[in-house]
């Protein structure tokens, strides 16, 4: 096992690449640049549990796989059941004397469909039962890999093809279900917030996920191009944006109790927000957001999202 | 060599029990289920023999069904020895992972306590529950008794690791019919079973010495190339449970058979049924005889794959085959049990009427007056030489 | 196409890790990354990399020998998102038409 997570360039360099090239994500994609985060932090032998999703479908379409460590997709709603299975043979088995290596980290990814959604059950389950293995949910805000349908993750006024931008509704009415603060709440030792751009804070997070004794659970922010209809080149600084609007803050909470402002966000919160319009225009989905009858709309989701913020702050002890 | 008698121990199990206690000798890795009645006396008393430190299987306390048959995957997937438990509508929350294990080629070992399925909610014995599983891809065997259970249970992780077979094997018993009844049971030595068993060795697994990918997305180009494979693997079934049977008998003197014959060798009319109405079947067929009226009976141990050839040439000698079965499938021709009877006929020189009874739906009782009725009635369309399709018998009409 | 069921792994199993290198996806790409060797701080002193970080393609080949640095785009798998040229610094990096 390694025992610091690469986090320096040339560190990176030296790590085995757990993505290979060939994969078939969309151009742009955030979620492979995610998962080459996610190899930085490894610790040694790891196997890798993924539910049904853009990044299951496009890595592995048969006979070519990306995936250079033991990856295993069953379905859609039980990636976190499946890991939890994996874990527990191996543990029985290597108290057995039938295992050979001494230590095997779990990883169990889902997008957010099936960490939001469906597969939010046998989340929980795992997690109240104290497996020691790490959830991430890469969260590109919708149903993606089925033709962009809204999830419990996606932001209100989002447009998807299941909430579409009418002459009388404009976008997702919802709110995002707060899936983090949801699963600090089974009060496991770690739950933080991620996203690509501020790489090293997600590398040491993910980190202390695999380090913590009991679950883990990440939530890492993860831009979709083709969904949101986004420039390609922007998948990088639309997710620095998504952090500086305050609508994917950085934190961790220890326990379910200890809250911290990540330093990101907290260089975020010296210089305040910045108004979500930023966020919105960059994405076509949140286009007609700026259509004239809507601007109170939107005022309404800026009034959600500092609301949001200064609870956080709160929490953290952020002034 | 068979195991002395002094080495044997015996108790009065249920069905349940005696699954249970099979379940402990078969030194499982991991065992995940999620309560479900008449299911639940097997997690009970294997949380039992955890808590005495008597397995050293990871017991895993799941939130669903869905999520138990999904970690048996994953347990199976890195090598593991791995069971579960289930019955009804916690099945069929199984569903979907129930094809996964097949397809993934998981030697997961289930035992079914067979009930009723909703709705309304019954938790009565049927075959409903193992029939809607049918074309899933495990191995299905049902079993008559107790003592069959506590075999065939450890006969199954024989079976379904073999890498000839490499497909899940459902171990079926009639909810409290036989899940909680208590009967003699005679069981082996842990150090037997341990030897029979050896430690699972798998054929490929979830190893980070040798990464592979388990799962993938494939497509017109190939899925259907695994599904043949898949077929073959499901098919030559029978001839590694007649292997691992011969081996088990050696060890015990007990054998079932794909399926049981009684007095079937000049039967006119051949009852077939599976599970606890195999016994009522062949006191019937008893009383019966003494009255003049050849019957006999096929107690079906192994409903999938469906013995077909083997069970055509027992029936071919018939006049006709009285079906006995506990589950419908609404709108076919037919019911499960006789649309695979009709079938293995079709081919056969000599075809016997086939008569389909669904008897005993949401655990309503099959008493040996329910056979006499369809033994009567099947003489009357002999007589006639036209049956119905099907007819159901017990309900009030 | 040509491997018969009995002649490919049980299952769908991919034994060969990381074979989707035989799969280019450089023919995706429409604009093409071009390096000025000038600008770049991986060839100057080493540190940056933020292009080789941010590759969803894992296309950016960032190599040192001898305390020399070399940089170079995998053609054959990057599809052209841009996302290099966005994050460089010193906008060492511009696309071109393919």
């Amino acid at each position: 096992m390694s025992n610091k997570p690469a986090v320096s360039i040339k560190d990176m360099l030296k790590q085995d690449l757990i993505l290979s090239s060939g994969h078939r994500m969309c151009a742009g994609c955030g979620a492979p640049t995610v998962i080459k985060l996610m190899g930085m932090a490894l610790r040694g032998p790891t196997i890798v549990c993924n539910s049904t999703g853009c990044l299951e479908v496009a890595t592995t379409i048969y006979p070519y796989t990306a995936w250079k460590i033991p990856w295993i997709h069953v379905a859609f709603e039980n990636s976190a059941a499946v890991a939890s299975g994996a874990l527990e043979a191996i543990n029985a088995m290597r108290e057995k004397g039938h295992y050979k290596h001494e230590h095997v980290d779990v990883i169990a990814i889902g997008g957010d469909g099936g960490s939001f959604d469906i597969g939010f059950g046998a989340i929980s389950g795992a997690l109240e039962r104290g497996h020691d293995f790490v959830y991430m949910c890469y969260d590109n805000g919708a149903y993606q890999n089925t033709g962009i349908q809204r999830s419990g993750a996606t932001f209100t006024g989002q447009e998807t093809t299941t909430s579409w931008a009418g002459k009388v509704i404009p976008g997702k009415l919802e709110r995002k279900k707060p899936l983090a603060e949801i699963v600090a709440a089974h009060k496991i030792p770690y739950v933080a917030t991620v996203e690509p751009s501020n790489f090293r804070d997600f590398i040491m997070k993910f980190r202390k996920a695999l380090d913590a004794e009991g679950p883990g659970f990440i939530h890492a922010f993860s831009p979709c191009p083709r969904g949101w209809r986004s420039a390609t080149e922007e998948t990088i600084s639309i997710s620095r944006l998504a952090v500086e609007t305050g609508l994917h803050p950085l934190y961790e909470v220890i326990n379910g109790e200890e809250w911290i402002m990540s330093g990101p966000s907290k260089r975020v919160a010296e210089a305040g927000l910045k108004p979500v319009e930023e966020y919105f225009k960059t994405q076509g989905q949140f286009k007609h957001l700026f259509r004239p009858e809507w601007e109170g709309f939107r005022k309404k989701i800026q009034e959600q999202v500092n609301h949001d913020w200064e609870v956080l702050k709160k929490r953290c002890g952020v002034e | 060599m068979s195991v002395p008698k002094n080495k044997i121990t015996v108790e009065g199990l249920t069905g349940d029990a005696a699954i249970a206690y099979a379940l402990k000798q078969a030194d499982l890795d991991v065992l995940a289920a999620y309560p479900i009645t008449p299911q639940t006396i097997i997690v009970e008393d294997y949380q039992h023999f955890a808590a005495n430190g008597e397995v050293k299987a990871h017991v895993i306390p799941v939130e669903s069904e869905h999520s138990a048959m999904s970690a048996c995957v994953g347990a199976s997937a890195v090598g593991g020895r791995v069971a579960t438990a289930s019955a009804s509508a916690g099945l069929a929350l199984m569903w979907e992972i129930l094809y996964c294990a097949a397809s993934m080629r998981m030697p997961i070992v289930f035992t079914v306590a067979n009930r009723a399925l909703s709705a309304p909610i019954n938790i009565h014995n049927d075959h409903s529950d193992g029939m809607g599983m049918r074309d899933s891809g495990f191995i299905q065997l049902y079993c008559q008794s107790s003592q069959e259970a506590y075999d065939t249970t450890i006969m199954a992780f024989k079976i379904a690791e073999n890498h000839d077979v490499l497909l899940p094997v459902m171990v079926g018993i009639d909810g409290f019919i036989l899940s909680h009844n208590v009967e003699r049971v005679e069981m082996l030595p842990d150090d037997v079973v341990s030897k029979f068993l050896g430690v699972r060795k798998p054929f490929i697994a979830l190893d980070p010495d040798k990464p592979i990918t388990m799962g993938p997305l494939a497509l017109t180009d190939y899925y259907f190339e695994f599904k043949e494979q898949q077929d073959k693997a499901i098919m030559g079934a029978p001839k590694v449970y007649k292997e691992v049977e011969k081996e088990f008998a050696d060890l015990t003197g007990r054998k079932y058979g794909l399926f049981e014959t009684h007095k079937t060798n000049d039967a006119d009319i051949i009852i077939i049924a599976m599970s606890t109405m195999g016994g009522t079947a062949k006191v019937v067929a008893d009383a019966m005889r003494e009255k003049g009226d050849k019957v006999g009976v096929i107690r079906l141990k192994m409903f999938r794959p469906f013995p077909a050839k083997e069970i055509a040439k027992v029936l071919g000698k018939a006049k006709a085959v009285a079906v006995f079965e506990k589950a419908m499938s609404f709108g076919a021709a037919t019911h499960p049990l006789a649309l695979e009877v009709r079938t293995a006929l079709y081919d056969a020189e000599e075809r016997p009427m086939v008569v389909d009874f669904v008897v005993g739906l949401g655990g309503r009782d099959v008493t040996p007056m329910t056979f006499v009725e369809g033994i009567e009635k099947t003489k009357k369309y002999i007589a006639k030489g036209k049956a119905p399709m099907y007819e159901t018998l017990g309900v009030r009409k | 196409m040509s491997e018969k069921y009995n002649e490919i792994p049980i299952a769908g199993n991919i034994i060969e890790p990381g074979n989707s290198e035989k799969y280019k996806t450089g023919g995706w790409r429409a604009e093409r990354p071009i390096l000025s060797d000038e600008k770049c701080l991986w060839l100057k002193n080493g540190t940056c990399g933020r292009c080789w970080i941010f590759c969803p393609d894992m296309a950016v080949i960032l190599t040192e020998k001898d305390g020399k640095h070399a940089f170079a785009f995998n053609y054959d798998y990057c599809k052209g998102c841009g996302i290099c040229a966005n994050e460089c610094p010193t906008d060492a990096i511009h696309l071109e038409k393919e």
